[in-house]
Parts: structure tokens; C-alpha cells; sequence
């Protein structure tokens, strides 16, 4: 990497080197069995360069030939953007742990054992159930230098549990699942278990939904299907270029006076955290909604300094590319209603585990519709079970605008969300037959 | 770049004498360059290199698969992945026999586009955004262009040692108006089979897309429920793509008994006007290869025939299992992942309606245009129009907000009741499955009609 540095610092004004290397394991059961053991290496390196004021890029990986990377990155900076910002010097890092060592050593064979723990639990449950899953772990190694002195580098375990079920039924299929993951190894897959058998008691019996508005509880992971357009509105980028719906509201009270959200990557052990972005910028939380009022946006180097902000560390590298602004992990305040609180209160109304679709709707404006994929539907303060062919759709803004109760049980979602399940009041549902 | 000729040859004798009851290797290197404009800026312009490969081996049913970066100790590697096929295996490995072949595929691509220099590409670029830029009410815009060339070799513990290349351009570009707290977008996709010219002189198709994202600034938003709908030919391919094309991925099928019930061949599963294939041999596509990622040949498979189930796709390993000839239809993205059951070129053969014929034979319904995202659970689809418009009384009438179709496969395949003979394969498409995406495939249709559609709305 220091060599790569040097080279660049020849042909260009400022440089930065990135460079990160994953080794994971994946044990993976397919119709019940065991199916494949898999390891995956990789190392990747990202060149970003400031020549005459513009940015140029390059990455490789692989077989890495240091000259080629600085010329690809040299030349892409004669047509790059201009940088509006400066690298950053040495910082201070924030202690954020998310390396624990016992995750290497846990032997392939106990992930076998979690799989078929989770899988003889769930056939014993409901026969003809046919389930695919397994386990992964591995370490991800971040290191970055660049031309100012800015130095940072960690290390991350991480450790991820799953399992889905299908129970197809004549024509009617059936999708389960639940999954896991930490910083930390997981040895215990009950948890997982009592979730995946709730939902199979919940679906045994089939509701019909009514095509009109009618409440709805999101649970945690049905919330995902909320949370996209709200990552893109508070996305500083999305704000600079005036198409968030919340560029002018900073200060506002726009949310209901319970919901409040922040950006959390310090928190110890998520898979999402880290001390420090992919630009190098120390870590913190970040407020976005503070009892419905909308507190800031989320920013890397470049968005802030165009924004006349400062950078939030919330630079991601996403898929490779240049960074962007991107939120590290949600989090989503806890209210004081429990679940079974919340259904006792509808008189109809539907409860929703998995939205399909979600993402195809205008984001930009709030706008969401799906499937329901898995859902249930209350009656008089009751689950009565499953529904299909059922379409619900909203806008996000307006449904949060005035919320009728937030949970009190918060859960993690692949460390990208900490959500507790969240009570609206009137959404449109559609539904056939 | 590494030689991953010379490695790949110098892992074929170790390859022939496997320690496992099949194993195989494959090695690629790739270059790309891409552009992505925000707005009226360029935000990121870039070129990638990578290289890599993986070995994967078979024993007793189970398999092993290690992926890697770093070239050294090659054998070891081979090792690993037969090892962990060993500790993963109970039962008995049964893969679909096949021909081994020795061949060199070139990517057929005259200019290779990632070799274009990025000025040619900047100004065709900076021309469509200002197109966008240039009407009225628009916000913003989007643009992302990338272009790649890869090579893949493949060989195996039974002789197969196969050279692909390939090339892929493919070009995103979103048009974003707004107006009194209102915001709409309207988008466009293009893909090519490593052709740059298959994204120039698009000029006029930019223009209608921003016009279009500010006429949707003013229209109404239909009402959910059931619509009679006319797709338009790259709808109706991510509707044949989605709701009907995964359910045929025989990975699903295979293992479940249950499942093999309901995808029983000879199964009445649409009218008998319906005809669907998925063809990597057909020359030129995005989703066309001559080898798929385990060596086999492509070739042309009839999903439905006149209504009824007579196919679906394979891998090596389904195929045996099933009983059936493999379909050459094992891919995967990258060196490191294993290849999966996936489609290819997908399309519903078109029928004899022309498209005015169709409209006019539709009394009352929507018309819906483009693509916007799709997604199926097998039984379940859902998938997004770009732009849609009234039918009424037989004739298209105004525009209303995009809107989001969904439905069961079953009872909707049974629900076309028009086919178009109006062809068209859209090449901007991406496949997701399986934490791989997106692969590249094209999907297609002539106009098609349902009836009895469930829509979601106000």
C-alpha cells in the first residue's frame, strides 16, 4: 500500500490508498441436508487520486500491478469531478469493538451442528417443510493511508446464522425464515428456532383481507419495507440535489412526536459498525429525527464540503465505487407499546413480517406498495392468520406523520437496523378473491 | 494481469486425477471502466481490473467450493475444496453426463468497449443529460454507464478446458422532475453485448423520458384492484422473467417432492397461444454464452409449449437428478461464487395481434409501459411499470402515476388471453438470486394482455 502511495504521490497532487481483505466460511444446507462447505479470499485495492483538482479512480484486485492502478487512476482524473474536499490528517479513533478473536476458531463441524439443530427443530415441527440455510463466518481487514498523513485500520469478525422454510401446499407456498448475525460467535440457535415455529403457527390458517384502509403492525422486519426511502431522503446527497422531501425541514416537526431515528455505528459488536468510515473520518452517532423533529442528513467528504458541511462519517464505498454517503446502521428509538398490546388493540387489521416489492416504489416522495408476502390478518384483537394475495400501499411521510403506538421490543436486522415493531394507522390494502 | 492461461494449464494434469468424484477450476480476469453523472455533474468516473478463480469439487453429493485471489499454492486450493466436499458428502454424486469440449470462445466484439477512451464516452453522455437537463420542471437526473470485458477459463476433472471472452456495455439514465413537493422519475435501460454503438443516437428516446417524468408531476393515481392490463414488450419480459422463468430454475424443483408436483411436465399452465423459451444460443444477447459456468453447451429450451409445461432449466446436477438433459443453464457472476441455476435470453414467442389490434379489442383497462423493478417468490410476482395510461373504449387515454403490478404466477399465466407479434428482447436488464447480482440476461415479449390483474393503488 505504501508503495502504491508513493508511486500516485508522483503522478498526482493527493492520494489515498484503500485496501481490504475478507476470508469467510459458509456452511450451506439446501432441502434439508447438508450441501456445500465454502471458503471465499479476497483482497481488493482502491486508488483515489487528486490531480489539477479533479478526482480519479481506480481499483483493482487480484493480481495487483501497482503502476497500472496509478496510471488507470491518473488518467480517469483528467474528466473527474472536482474535489471539494481535503483528506483527512491523523484523527482520533472512537474504541468500537467488533473484533472478537473466538469466531476463528469455531470448528466447521459446530456449524454444521447449529444447522441441523435449526433445521430437525423446524421439520419436527411441520413435516414436508423443505429448508435451506447454514452458517458464515469470517474477518474483514480495512486499512487506509493517504497523502496527509491520515492513517486508520481495523480488524472485524463477524458470525451469521439463518435459515428459510418452504411448505408448498397444493399451489400455496409458504415462505419462513429468520436469521441472525453479531460480531460475536453464535452458539445458540433457539431464538432463530422460536421465531421460524411462531410464524409456521401463526400461517396454518388462511384470513382474507378486505380491499380497503385498515391498520397495520409492521414488525421489525416488515419495517425494512419503510426504511428505504428514509435511508434516501436523509442521504446528504439526495439533499443537495434538492430531491429529498426533508432538504428544507431540518428543525421541523415532520414525524410523530415519538419517532426518533439515528445513525449508530459505534455500537459494540454490530456487523454494521466500524471507528471509522471508508474515507478514513472517525465514526459517531448521528441524530436524524429527535421527537419528530428532523435534527441532520448524513455526509461524506465531498457531499459535505459542497453542502458547506462537515463530513458525518457516513462515506461508503458501496460496491467498489468512489464513496458516497450511506447510513452504517439505523436505529429506531423504542416506544412504550408491547406487540401483543398492539394487536389487542385493532378491532381488523393486518400485521406484516414480509413485504415484497417494497423497493420498486417512488422512494423519492415516500411512496411504497407490495406484496405481502408473509402477513397475518387481526380481528378483534386477535391473529386469525395468514394472508395472500394481498397488496398494501402507503406513504412513508405520511404514515409516520402520526403513528398509533411504536414498540417497546426493539430487534437488529443483519446490523443495518435496530427497529422495534412500529403500529400505523391507516394503510390501503388491496386484495383479490 | 496475471496469466491465468498459465495457471489454468498448469492446474489441468492435477485436474485429471481428482481426489474427488468431480472437480473443476475456473480462472478470470476482467477490466472495466465506468460513469455515473448525479445531477448535471459528473460524480464518478473509474476503471477496475480484477482476477481470480476458484476450484469446486463433488464427493458423495456434497460439494466443496473455495474462491481465491491470490494464486499461490494452487494445489493446496484443490485440496481445501475436496476436503470440504468430502466432510459435506452422504450420499451419491450424480451429475448429467456430458461431452467434455476443448474451445476458444472470442467475444465477437470488434472494439472492445472498455478500451474507448473516456472522452468519446464522457461527451455521448454529457449530451443525453443535457437533453434531460433542458426540459422544464426537471429536478435532477441520473446516469450510470459501464462497460466491461472479461475472460473466463473453465476446465475439469474430465477434460473440458474452455476459453470465453466477453463484453458488456450498459447504460442507466434516470430523469427526476418536481414540482410543488412532488417528485416524479421516469427511467431507461440499455445493455449490449460489449457494443458501444447500441447506446448512441438514443437522443430522442432521452428526450420523451424527460418529458414524460414531468407529465407524471400532474397525473392522477389509479385506484387499487383488479385491471384488465396491456404489458408492452419490455414489461411483459420482466412479467415472463419473473413470474414464470425462476419457477422453471429446477434448483427450486429438484429436491422437493412437492414441488415437482406442481411443475409436472405436460401441465396445462396458460391458454394455448402461450409459447415461452429461455436461450442462451441465440446469437448476440446478454444472457448468450456458447458454455455455461460448468461446461455445457447452450441450447435453445421450450419452457411452455402451446400452453403447457415441456422444460425448465439445469444444471448438471438437477438434470441427473430430475432425469432430464441438462440445459447448459449453470452460471455464476463471479470467480467467487459457485454457479447456480439461472436463466439467459427469456421470451415469450410472439403470436399474430398486432399491437393497435390489441388496444382497440380492450375496452376498459391500463396500459403500462417500461420497467422499473421486479421480484418473485416463486407463487407470488410483483413487478413495476415505468410509465402507464388508461385504455378506454379501445384506445390508449392519459397518463396516470406508474403503477405496481403483482399476482399469482399460476392464475395469472392463465389470465393471457392476447399475444402481439411484436418481438422484443429488452438487453438492459439485471438478474438477482442467490446473493448474485446482477447477471446478465435479456428478457422479452411481444405486447401481451391480462386480464383480472391485481394493482396496487390509493
Amino acid at each position: 500500500m505504501e508503495r502504491i502511495l508513493a508511486l500516485a504521490q508522483k503522478a498526482a497532487d493527493e492520494a489515498e490508498v484503500y485496501q481490504v481483505a475478507s476470508e469467510e466460511t459458509q456452511v450451506r444446507f439446501e432441502a434439508n441436508r447438508l450441501k456445500q462447505l465454502q471458503t471465499n479470499q479476497s483482497t481488493s485495492v482502491a486508488l483515489r487520486v487528486i490531480k489539477d483538482g479533479r478526482l480519479g479512480y481506480a481499483t483493482t484486485s487480484g493480481a495487483v500491478n501497482n503502476q497500472e492502478l496509478v496510471n488507470n487512476a491518473v488518467e480517469t482524473a483528467a474528466f473527474g469531478a472536482a474535489a471539494k474536499f481535503k483528506l483527512p490528517g491523523k484523527s482520533a479513533y472512537p474504541k468500537v469493538d467488533i473484533y472478537d478473536p473466538a469466531v476463528a476458531s469455531v470448528a466447521i463441524k459446530d456449524m454444521v451442528g447449529l444447522g441441523e439443530a435449526m433445521i430437525a427443530a423446524i421439520t419436527g415441527h411441520t413435516p414436508g417443510i423443505i429448508c435451506e440455510g447454514g452458517a458464515s463466518k469470517g474477518t474483514v481487514s480495512f486499512k487506509i493511508i493517504n497523502s496527509r498523513g491520515g492513517q486508520a485500520e481495523y480488524r472485524k469478525s463477524f458470525f451469521s446464522l439463518g435459515i428459510e422454510g418452504t411448505l408448498v401446499e397444493g399451489t400455496d407456498m409458504l415462505f419462513v425464515g429468520e436469521s441472525d448475525s453479531s460480531c460475536h460467535p453464535l452458539s445458540d440457535p433457539q431464538e432463530i428456532i422460536k421465531t421460524v415455529l411462531r410464524q409456521l403457527d401463526l400461517a396454518k390458517r388462511k384470513a382474507k383481507a378486505p380491499t380497503r384502509e385498515l391498520p397495520v403492525i409492521f414488525t421489525p422486519d416488515g419495517v425494512t419495507a419503510l426504511i428505504m426511502p428514509l435511508m434516501s431522503a436523509f442521504n446528504g446527497k439526495t439533499v443537495l440535489e434538492g430531491a429529498s422531501p426533508l432538504r428544507d425541514k431540518v428543525g421541523q416537526l415532520i414525524f410523530d412526536k415519538r419517532f426518533s431515528l439515528s445513525d449508530d455505528p459505534t455500537v459494540a459488536f454490530r456487523t454494521g459498525s466500524r471507528p471509522c468510515d471508508d474515507e478514513g473520518v472517525p465514526s459517531q452517532c448521528n441524530s436524524l429525527v429527535k421527537n419528530g423533529i428532523v435534527k441532520g442528513f448524513l455526509y461524506d467528504l465531498q457531499t459535505a464540503a459542497m453542502a458547506g458541511k462537515k463530513s458525518t462519517g457516513n462515506g461508503s464505498r458501496g460496491r467498489g465505487g468512489l464513496p458516497s454517503p450511506s447510513s452504517s446502521a439505523f436505529v429506531i428509538a423504542p416506544g412504550d407499546t408491547t406487540f401483543d398490546e398492539m394487536v389487542q388493540d385493532i378491532k381488523e387489521g393486518l400485521v406484516i413480517e414480509q413485504l415484497m416489492g417494497a423497493e420498486q416504489g417512488n422512494l423519492l416522495a415516500g411512496d411504497f406498495s407490495g406484496n405481502v408476502l408473509l402477513g397475518y390478518k387481526i380481528e378483534n384483537g386477535k391473529i386469525v392468520g395468514r394472508v395472500k394475495d394481498t397488496m398494501v400501499s402507503g406513504n412513508v411521510y405520511t404514515i409516520l406523520k402520526d403513528i398509533a403506538a411504536i414498540g417497546s421490543e426493539a430487534k437488529w436486522l443483519g446490523g443495518f437496523l435496530q427497529t422495534p415493531p412500529l403500529y400505523c394507522k391507516g394503510l390501503s390494502v388491496s386484495s383479490k378473491g | 494481469m496475471p496469466e491465468i492461461d498459465a495457471i489454468a494449464r498448469s492446474l489441468a494434469d492435477a485436474l485429471k486425477k481428482p481426489k474427488a468424484d468431480y472437480l473443476e477450476a475456473r480462472f478470470e480476469e476482467s477490466q472495466t471502466s465506468h460513469i455515473i453523472y448525479r445531477g448535471r455533474e459528473l460524480e464518478s468516473i473509474g476503471r477496475s481490473t480484477a482476477s481470480g478463480g476458484n476450484v469446486r469439487a463433488l464427493v458423495k453429493g456434497g460439494w466443496g467450493f473455495t474462491s481465491f485471489n491470490e494464486f499461490e499454492k494452487l494445489p493446496n486450493r484443490v485440496a481445501l475444496a475436496a476436503e470440504q466436499a468430502k466432510a459435506a458428502g452422504h450420499s451419491k454424486s450424480n451429475l448429467a453426463q456430458v461431452e467434455p469440449a476443448v474451445d476458444t470462445v472470442p467475444s465477437g466484439v470488434k472494439k472492445n468497449p472498455v478500451t474507448i477512451p473516456l472522452a468519446e464516452k464522457k461527451k455521448l453522455l454529457d449530451e443525453y443529460n443535457e437533453i434531460i437537463w433542458s426540459t422544464p420542471q426537471i429536478q435532477t437526473s441520473n446516469i450510470s454507464y459501464s462497460d466491461s470485458r472479461k475472460k473466463v477459463i473453465f476446465l475439469n476433472s474430465e477434460g473440458s478446458f474452455i476459453t470465453q471472452e466477453r463484453a458488456d456495455v450498459t447504460l442507466r439514465l434516470t430523469a427526476i422532475a418536481a414540482k410543488d413537493g412532488e417528485v416524479q422519475q421516469v427511467g431507461l435501460s440499455l445493455g449490449s453485448r460489449g457494443h458501444f454503438s447500441a447506446i448512441e443516437g438514443i437522443h430522442e428516446q432521452v428526450r420523451e423520458m424527460a418529458r414524460h417524468a414531468v407529465e407524471l408531476l400532474t397525473a392522477p393515481q389509479v385506484k387499487g384492484g383488479e385491471y384488465t392490463v396491456v404489458l408492452d414488450p419490455v414489461l411483459a419480459g420482466v412479467f415472463v422473467h419473473e413470474a414464470f422463468g425462476h419457477l422453471s430454475e429446477s434448483d427450486f424443483v429438484y429436491e422437493n417432492e412437492r414441488m415437482k408436483e406442481i411443475m409436472v411436465l405436460g401441465k396445462q399452465f396458460g391458454a394455448p397461444l402461450l409459447n415461452i423459451v429461455d436461450s442462451a444460443a441465440e446469437p448476440g444477447l446478454r444472457g448468450s454464452f456458447k458454455y455455461d459456468d460448468e461446461g455445457v453447451r447452450a441450447v435453445k429450451t421450450y419452457l411452455i409449449k402451446e400452453g403447457k409445461l415441456v422444460g425448465r432449466l439445469h444444471s448438471r446436477e438437477t438434470a441427473a437428478k430430475m432425469n432430464e438433459k441438462p440445459t447448459g443453464n449453470a452460471r455464476a457472476i463471479t470467480y467467487r461464487f459457485p454457479p447456480i441455476v439461472r436463466m439467459t435470453n427469456t421470451y415469450i414467442v410472439p403470436g399474430t395481434a398486432t399491437f393497435d389490434e390489441i388496444i382497440a379489442d380492450t375496452k376498459d383497462g391500463i396500459y403500462v409501459k417500461n420497467w422499473y423493478g421486479g421480484m418473485t417468490s416463486m407463487e407470488m410476482f410483483t413487478f413495476s411499470a415505468g410509465e402507464a395510461y388508461m385504455i378506454r373504449n379501445g384506445k390508449i387515454a392519459e397518463a396516470v402515476r406508474p403503477v405496481m403490478l403483482t399476482g399469482n404466477v399460476f392464475s395469472t399465466l392463465q389470465n393471457i388471453d392476447a399475444i402481439g407479434n411484436d418481438l422484443d428482447m429488452n438487453q438492459g436488464g439485471g438478474c438477482g438470486k442467490g446473493g448474485q447480482s446482477p447477471l446478465a440476461v435479456s428478457n422479452g415479449s411481444p405486447h401481451i394482455r391480462i386480464r383480472h390483474c391485481l394493482i396496487g393503488g390509493k
